[in-house]
């Protein structure tokens, strides 16, 4: 089964390379959007309590929809193809990012705010020189967990013809062609591994062993 | 709204299925996790590998790892059990673990010197002391698991999902929303009530 899923790809390289970029475009552009939307979010809500609330449980309440939900919804207001699947999967990741970096600003050290303060420094400085820099652990840990998430939505989007490797899973159910199961499900799996293998050591690498939320 | 008033039957019975799938499989994970948990608490580098091993497991994307177990389980309730299960294992076998460990050194001595033997220790001071984390990690499986199921139903396995697909078939906005929404609600409840039931452990 395996050399059958193997010898598939070599024969239809171009297919499956072209499945493989498209799942890549798709997961990155989504990421970078919900980066783009969640960290600044964060910083604005931060000195803002009455819109923190109110967009952290919004948030929390998005969290509980299944991704199968989201993406599904995108038809009947997007249509079908690769930018109701990006739309969908930015809304995927952006719990994880906004929640993390909310977390990570304001749990910071009071001492340090305190210091900072004591030198004279406006909100606005201790948060731009204080809060964000040491917050950006806790960041970093959302956008790891935001890229495995998207990785795990993508394969949903063929559903909403966004096609990505998930295409050869559900070509390979619906005709019950194991290997062809294999050609989708193998590269998802590794490709997810490796992202929260490098993600991992890229974390440790800039900010130590210190675990972060 | 004109599908769901007629259809009640066919939205419960898929709701039961949801409900049931679920909770299975985080009871089936939770006794794994238990026994495992039990196995690597004092022994360090058991604990890592199984970790190990339980994280990939976690990072692999639910529809990648369903389909993954179908050369050798086939489609239906089997392979959802399994993929559902082994899916929320990371997840309780953290809280157990790191429940047994938080059990104090001298609590566990003055259970041995009262001649308790490692299994009466074991039952009746590590585990209901650790209780509170492991109904903890039991709420945030069976909150992920309850949203995951819904992938289920492309492997029949049944459940809300089965509705949600439908809806995209079909191009039915309004099943889309039915299943959607019942799964939203449904991890809700189960957030709020093993919440409320942590609480009481803790105070109690």
């Amino acid at each position: 089964m395996l050399v059958t899923a193997f010898t598939w790809i070599i024969n239809n390289q171009s297919e499956f390379y072209e499945a493989l970029g498209r799942h890549l475009v798709m997961s990155g552009v989504s990421l970078a959007f919900a980066l783009m939307i969640g960290l600044p979010l964060a910083v604005l809500i931060i000195n803002r309590g009455g819109l923190a609330m109110i967009v952290i449980n919004t948030i929390n309440a998005l969290r509980t929809i299944p991704s199968l939900a989201i993406l599904a919804i995108m038809m009947p207001l997007l249509g079908i193809g690769l930018w109701p699947s990006i739309v969908a999967l930015t809304v995927l990741a952006l719990p994880p990012i906004l929640l993390n970096s909310f977390i990570g600003l304001r749990d910071v050290d009071p001492d340090a705010v305190e210091a900072a303060t004591g030198m004279g420094m406006s909100r606005r400085q201790i948060l731009t020189k204080i809060r964000v820099p040491l917050a950006a652990p806790a960041m970093f840990a959302g956008a790891r967990t935001a890229a495995v998430q998207v990785l795990a939505g993508a394969t949903l989007a063929p559903f909403i013809g966004g096609g990505g490797l998930g295409d050869f899973i559900a070509v390979g159910i619906s005709m019950m062609d194991m290997s062809r199961l294999l050609v989708g499900a193998i590269p998802i799996a590794i490709l997810a591994l490796a992202t929260e293998f490098i993600l991992g050591l890229a974390e440790k690498y800039f900010f130590g062993e210190r675990a972060t939320a | 709204m004109n599908w769901a008033p007629k259809n009640i039957p066919e939205i419960l019975t898929a709701t039961w299925q949801h409900l049931v799938l679920s909770v299975s499989s985080v009871l089936i994970g939770l006794v794994i996790a238990l026994i495992l948990g039990i196995l690597c608490a004092r022994r360090q580098r058991l604990y890592a590998f199984v970790l190990t091993i339980t994280g990939i497991i976690f990072v692999i994307p639910s529809l990648a790892l369903f389909a993954l177990l179908i050369p050798w389980l086939g489609l239906g309730t089997k392979p959802a059990l399994v993929g559902l299960s082994s899916y929320c294992l990371l997840i309780l076998l953290r809280n157990v673990v790191t429940g047994l460990r938080g059990v104090p050194s001298d609590v566990l001595g003055a259970a041995d010197g009262m001649g308790y033997s490692a299994w009466q220790r074991l039952v009746r001071i590590e585990l209901p002391l650790a209780l509170p984390l492991i109904v903890s990690g039991v709420r945030i499986a069976l909150v992920t698991v309850i949203g995951i199921a819904t992938v289920a139903a492309f492997i029949d396995g049944g459940g809300l999902g089965t509705i949600i697909l439908m809806g995209i078939d079909q191009s039915y906005t309004e099943k889309i929303l039915v299943g959607g929404i019942l799964t939203a609600l449904m991890a809700t409840f189960f957030d709020v009530l093993l919440s409320k039931a942590e609480k009481l452990l803790v105070q109690g």
